[in-house]
């Protein structure tokens, strides 16, 4: 008996009249939890009642606790007839379980019915006393906190990152049983939100378990999803990784001090030969190609893989795909070799881990050393008819296959580990593709190995700032063995190592990353036609189609990077979406201009038949076009690489002689695979082939792709690389858009055209929305695409504009390149600062050329940049010979707080809000402000189903009231715990259902967060300012 | 192809004045769009009219969910499912209660039952405001005096705290509500030129003076109907034009105040005792409520009307009516000085609002 939660039912107001005589209410309240139920009086004759109950006491099982939310039934009394419910509220306890989070649930809630939507609210408080203490909390997992955010959470700080959790749990889906037949949709639908909210207690409690097994006491990253699969039934799986966390001690500092950094740099410092590096030699692989995908379809066992951008097809099916390309058979036969290697070196902690996977997508400097390319597998299996119980270890078994393809992808990259990793699905019918990508990269082992804790301890700063601005973009695979003719050079920044000549990921962008100008978002968008079938022939077609998708995306995204010369994506989600008919796949991305890689080259357009003068005159207009185009964005988004230099830099257009073929292709030839696979090898610039009609409309997409108006940026990452003044006005949003296409014969073209203008338009229409907000920034922007039914296109979008200061951006234009997202310009000067802790003089000196660094020429950057390296790698090694002991020390005299560096960019934060705004955001922090505490994760489920459409408003009015209602039940919950805003927000789920016909319709959605106390920094400058004068203090001191 | 769906909900509410008022004055989306792209919104951030189209949309269906909580303002604070910054609730309210003075002359003294809504429409032909922005106006008043209607203490105050209106506004509404209870008629051919504002001066003069609350802020009844008692007494001031020898006195009285000092001073002195029947007449029939409608029609019939064909000035009308309330306190048969003074000061200032072309 480990606790006892308490319940207090205070009062209602605003019920609706359930009694239509009297224009009043008899109100009474259920409380139920377990399978205990409490009741409360009636109070008779009111909408506004007042219970005040006792309290209601229900003693528990710590299990329990975790699994089962507390359920609030409102009731109308009725002497005669049944009692008729008016709504309900669903209270996951969880945040009271931990003993640094809420203490107290209290406040209104919206009572919520899944026919008629809020009405009413209805105020309760809720405590949890528990009994033992924490550490006979084993056979549950209390006290294991859980975070979306995908980063290591504000204050605290990680002392290890013990790796990648995964958990699913399986039912029967209420909405598929038989019984549902006889009850009513609300009985239904209430089952099945009751069940979720159940499975994934369970599963919350089953992955705190694993994470108490490892060693953790907490969750980061935490993502959890759901899939319907119909008569199969219901999933909800989780992934995350699992830290042990630390809380800062001083409460006004949430965050460490950068000073053990250099330890950890000694690893990645630039400066370093890859051959001296322990890792360098654990990275050799015969195959290397910055992005590995593949699929598979279980039942056909027919596998490819496609590493982009030099596109790679490896199929190891011979029966059904003709061989195409090169590299087959890359990744089961190396890894046995490669394992060997590996092992040899000091990584075996992080071998011998099943799955080197990280959901985190930001790392604290000195954790990432190199970084290989996006690494990405999808399998399409169908599923089983009928529901078995012993489900979920086929589930398992099947994500089990894709883990270990991600694992063997990277590995072929030369890296042992997969960060910003996710897994998500999509499902038709019976038909499921199950898809998962990361990033491939490699991980200073010192933060994984557990035997090395003190050390790992030490290094952990999240948010340490290192000096090696270009470090994760040097190849981990080994040059001399690349199975694939991709272009390196010498790293602009260090000149010591190798770098691709573009780079994917997954991940946000390094704080510490050198870049110039100023991120986009990219999106590449594709439909493609599919016949419509049955079981494994229709399996079978989406697998085929599945490489061709992957490679077209890739080859927009290429060329869009090109575009807006650029050489870098981050945050790169792609998601395929199987319709009865057709395939969605939507690849967004923010593109960035990394000044650590080479300039990008131009596009080039090249036509087939030399002769035709017409076409020759039409080839130029669209040349001209290309180049002018670039040379627009290259304005728009100030890029302006500092270092020109002699080295090949691209011009807009290559000399006709070097031209390699082709960026786009056609699923057809092989032969036209392989060739392409040299393309980009040798060339700066692409060229585009105007062969036929295809190519001429690909070309006009390319070019009609809208940037933002003047005062807009849009990314969707974490943070916009090159804006750093943020104010403090934000608007978080959620748009859903549905296309019905009429025409039942549409071609690829015209339904790619219909796709692009469908997401094209959305960003228009929020560039208008918030024209109030400019100068702003729609950061985080989220796209999911699904194909609700034939003929059906539905595109989901969260994210939130941001205002920033315009004046200032304009002002510094020197710190640029250099200071990084919204938090890091003060770290980042803070670096050298404590390289050189020893003499102040240096300090500023060598701060002084860390900022000169990007913006100076070529020579002297150089040089710079190697005495700059010099010193650092000196002064690491000082550090680390010396004692653990002086850096825990000094630790403690650290309070260099991201919120202090907030502040100094925030100046201008907007007037005071009232006490009771919630505010939500899809990004880790809010800015202008400090989260001081986190509250627990909020992640709830809702279902909403009508009977009158038409009378809603049809299904614009149906779902744009359920949308405003979930957001009113988050913020509920969120203040009721004491929190006044939600981070890492996200809406996991949006599945709509329609039948106008019947004037019906049922909408499914789920989301996430983190609910969080902030402070406004305006309100911390007191504190802020005396923590900076004992930093200064501080280092003097070192 | 068609947009089955298109929503855009943001965390904090997300609106246009400018669409606000558009919604509330009656257009459909489609007419509102059009005005927006006349109105050169088009020209801001690259917009077409789909664009236009689904932002008009989105706010629409904001404003309709809105509606409900509007009826009562005071929900709207303490609301869940929208999340609106203090000054945007207060924005919404205002605009929400706002009305078009030309339709509210129409209906002002009428009752606000279903038999005048049916008239709506003719009210909306007539003054070119929309069917459904009358509609809205009208239950606004309808709404407003339902609420009020039974609640004790002083009118404007009541307004202003279950509606949570600007002071001006709630004045306004304390009006139509006043002229709404008692009925008075503002419809004649002969009141047309009256606007809405001189009304609402009026009834806020009465408000502040004839009706209970406005002799004893303690007494715990409403500022929505006359002091019954105060009618009552009008009656004796009937010997100001029953008693010939007072009505002779107070008429040289005031002949001689005014000598020389205006123009109009003959016609002044031959219509003294019409006049004086006139006003006198008036508050002594406020006991029937027949004659409390007629009150304004009474005003201009017995009062402005002969004034204005003698072509007297406001300056004019001013000094007559100043001299002809004083006048009777010097008067020494008269006692119901109280009376006359509660009775005279707020004629004078209704007479003088409403002496105008």
């Amino acid at each position: 008996m480990p606790g006892k939660l308490k319940a207090k039912i205070v009062a209602g107001r605003h019920l609706p009249v359930m009694d239509r005589a009297s224009d009043l209410t008899d109100a009474f309240v259920e409380v139920k939890f377990g399978n205990t139920t409490f009741k409360t009086d009636v109070c008779p004759k009111s909408l506004n009642p007042q219970w005040n109950s006792e309290w209601f006491k229900f003693e528990v099982d710590d299990e329990d606790l975790q699994d089962e939310p507390l359920q609030i039934t409102v009731l109308d009394h009725d002497t005669y007839s049944a009692n008729d419910a008016i709504g309900k509220v669903y209270i996951d306890i969880d945040p009271l379980l931990y003993s640094e989070a809420a203490s107290v649930i209290s406040g209104w809630f919206p009572i919520y019915d899944t026919i008629h939507g809020i009405r009413g609210e209805i105020n309760v408080l809720v405590k949890v006393e528990l009994f033992n203490d924490l550490n006979r909390f084993r056979q549950s997992s209390c006290g294991v906190k859980f975070f979306c955010t995908t980063s290591i959470p504000k204050g605290y700080r990680a002392a290890i990152v013990h790796g990648f959790v995964e958990e699913l749990v399986v039912n029967e889906d209420p909405e598929y049983q038989w019984i549902d037949r006889i009850r009513t949709p609300r009985a239904s639908n209430e089952a099945r939100q009751r069940l979720i909210f159940l499975m994934s207690g369970e599963l919350q409690r089953k992955i705190g378990l694993k994470v108490l097994e490892m060693g953790g006491n907490a969750v980061v990253g935490y993502l959890q999803c759901f899939d319907l699969e119909g008569e199969s039934g219901l999933v909800v799986r989780a992934i995350g990784t699992a830290c042990t966390l630390e809380k800062l001690s001083s409460g006004s500092s949430t965050h460490t001090h950068p000073n053990t950094a250099p330890a950890s740099n000694a690893c990645n410092s630039p400066s370093k030969d890859g051959k001296e590096s322990p890792l360098a030699h654990g990275c050799r692989s015969t195959h290397n190609s910055p992005v590995h995908s593949a699929c598979s379809s279980q039942r056909l066992s027919q596998n490819f893989s496609v590493s982009v951008p030099t596109l790679i097809f490896t199929d190891t099916d011979l029966s059904l795909t003709p061989k195409t390309g090169m590299g087959s058979g890359s990744m089961g036969k190396d890894a046995g070799p490669l394992k060997t290697l590996l092992r040899q070196q000091t990584q075996t902690a992080l071998e011998q881990r099943e799955f080197p996977f990280f959901t985190l997508t930001s790392f604290p400097s000195g954790f990432l050393l190199h970084v290989g390319g996006v690494v990405s597998a999808r399998s399409v299996k169908l599923l089983d008819r009928i529901h078995n119980p012993d489900e979920p270890e086929t589930r398992d078994a099947w994500w089990e296959e894709i883990r270990q393809e991600i694992k063997s992808h990277a590995k072929a990259l030369g890296c042992h580990a997969v960060v910003g990793y996710s897994e998500s699905t999509s499902i038709c019918e019976e038909v499921c593709i199950l898809s998962a990508s990361g990033t491939a990269a490699i991980l200073n082992p010192r933060y994984m190995r557990e035997g090395c804790l003190d050390i790992a301890g030490s290094d952990h700063r999240f948010e340490d700032p290192s000096p090696s601005s270009c470090g994760f973009c040097h190849i981990p695979y080994d040059e001399l063995n690349m199975p694939f003719p991709a272009q390196l050079t010498y790293c602009f920044h260090c000149r010591r190592q190798k770098v691709p000549d573009v780079l994917f990921t997954t991940i946000d962008l390094p704080s510490d990353a050198a870049i110039a100008g100023k991120g986009c978002f990219i999106q590449a968008r594709l439909c493609r036609l599919k016949k419509k079938a049955q079981g494994e022939v229709n399996a079978t077609a989406i697998s085929n189609l599945l490489p061709f998708m992957e490679y077209e995306l890739h080859t927009q995204l290429m060329n869009k990077l090109k575009l807006r010369s650029m050489n870098a994506l981050f945050g790169l989600s792609i998601q395929i979406s199987v319709g009865e008919n057709m395939l969605l796949g939507l690849a967004s991305a923010t593109g960035v201009y990394l000044t650590a890689l080479p300039a990008p080259g131009g596009i080039q357009i090249a036509g087939k038949t030399p002769g035709d003068l017409n076409n020759e005159q039409h080839i130029l207009n669209i040349q001209r076009r290309i180049n002018d185009t670039i040379a627009k964005n290259k304005e728009l988004y100030e890029v302006n690489p500092p270092d020109l230099t002699e080295e090949v830099v691209g011009s807009p257009i290559p000399e006709p002689r070097h031209r390699s073929r082709l960026f786009r292709s056609h699923s057809e030839s092989s032969d036209e695979l392989s060739e392409l696979d040299l393309s980009h090898g040798k060339k700066d610039a692409f060229v585009l082939e105007v062969d036929d009609t295809d190519a001429v409309e690909d070309i006009h997409s390319l070019l009609t792709d809208a940037s933002p108006p003047k005062g807009f940026h849009s990314c969707n990452t974490e943070t916009m690389p090159g804006i750093y003044n943020w104010t403090s006005a934000l608007q978080m949003f959620t748009s859903v858009r549905v296309l019905r296409l009429s025409n039942a014969n549409l071609t690829n073209q015209a339904l790619n055209k219909i796709f692009t203008d469908l997401c094209e338009n959305l960003l228009k229409s929020f560039y208008f929305k918030l024209r109030s907000m400019v100068p702003c920034c729609l950061s985080h922007l989220n796209f999911s695409v699904a194909v609700p039914e034939e003929e059906l296109i539905q595109v989901a979008v969260t994210a939130v504009a941001m205002t920033f200061d315009k004046d200032q951006t304009q002002e510094k234009p020197v710190e640029k390149p250099i200071t990084k997202g919204c938090s890091e310009a003060e770290e980042q000067l803070q670096f050298p600062l404590e390289l050189c802790a020893d003499s102040s003089s240096v300090n500023s000196q060598s701060s002084s050329k860390i900022s000169g660094v990007p913006e100076s020429s070529n020579l002297s950057t150089r040089d710079r940049c190697s005495t700059w390296l010099e010193l650092l790698r000196l002064k690491a090694h000082t550090i680390r010979r010396g004692s653990v002991k002086t850096i825990s020390s000094l630790e403690h005299s650290s309070p260099i707080t991201e919120g202090r560096s907030r502040l100094l960019r925030s100046s201008r934060s907007f007037g005071g809000s009232s006490v009771s705004v919630v505010k939500m955001t899809p990004l880790s922090f809010l800015p202008g402000t400090r989260i001081v505490k986190y509250l627990g994760i909020i992640n709830m489920f809702f279902i909403r189903e009508t009977t009158s459409l038409r009378e809603e408003g049809g299904v614009s009015g149906f779902l744009h009231s359920f949308v405003a209602e979930v957001f009113a039940m988050v913020r509920a919950h969120v203040a009721a715990l004491g929190g006044n805003a939600v981070v890492s927000y996200s809406m996991k789920d949006c599945v709509l259902m329609e039948n106008p016909n019947k004037n019906q319709c049922q909408c499914l959605i789920n989301v996430s967060g983190d609910a969080v106390i902030y402070i406004r920094e305006t309100d911390l400058e007191a504190i802020a300012s005396t923590v900076a004068l004992s930093s200064t203090n501080s280092d003097g001191a070192t | 192809m068609t947009v089955e769906l298109d929503v855009f909900v943001g965390n904090t509410i997300i609106m246009s004045e400018e669409v606000y008022q558009l919604w509330l004055d009656g257009y459909t989306v489609n007419d509102a769009v059009r005005v927006r792209m006349e109105g050169g919104v088009l020209d801001e951030f690259e917009a077409n009219t789909d664009i236009v189209l689904s932002d008009t949309m989105d706010q629409y269906r904001t404003f309709q969910m809105c509606e409900r909580l509007l009826h009562s303002p005071t929900k709207l604070a303490n609301q869940l499912l929208f999340q609106i910054p203090p000054h945007r609730q207060a924005t919404l309210i205002e605009r929400y209660y706002a009305f078009d003075d030309a339709f509210v002359r129409e209906v002002l003294g009428k009752k606000l039952s279903k038999g005048t809504k049916k008239d709506l429409d003719d009210i909306s032909a007539k003054t070119g405001v929309m069917l459904k922005s009358c509609r809205r106006q009208f239950d606004n008043f309808k709404r407003v005096f339902k609420v009020v209607e039974e609640l004790k203490g002083p009118l404007v105050e009541n307004i202003r705290q279950h509606f949570l209106l600007s002071d001006k506004l709630a004045r306004d509404y304390a009006a139509i509500v006043f002229f709404a209870n008692n009925r008075f008629e503002t419809g004649k051919r002969k009141l047309q030129y009256l606007t809405f504002q001189d009304l609402a001066f009026c009834a806020g003069q009465l408000i502040n003076n004839w009706t209970v609350g406005a002799v004893d802020n303690m007494v715990e009844d409403m500022d929505v109907d006359l002091d019954k008692e105060f009618l009552q007494e009008l009656k004796e001031l009937k010997v100001l034009i029953t008693d010939k020898d007072l009505l002779d006195q107070h008429k040289s009285l005031v002949c001689t105040a005014l000598r020389g000092k205006t123009k109009a001073f003959n016609e002044m002195e031959a219509n003294f005792k019409n006049l004086s029947r006139g006003l006198v007449n008036i508050a002594t029939k406020l006991t029937n409520t027949k004659d409390v409608r007629d009150f304004f029609i009474d005003l201009v019939e017995k009062f402005i009307e002969p004034c204005r064909s003698d072509r007297w000035t406001a300056a004019d009308m001013k000094l007559y009516l100043t001299h002809y309330t004083n006048s009777a306190h010097i008067l020494d048969t008269f006692k119901h000085q109280v009376v006359w003074d509660r009775y005279m000061g707020v004629i004078k200032s209704c007479i003088f609002k409403m002496y105008h072309d």
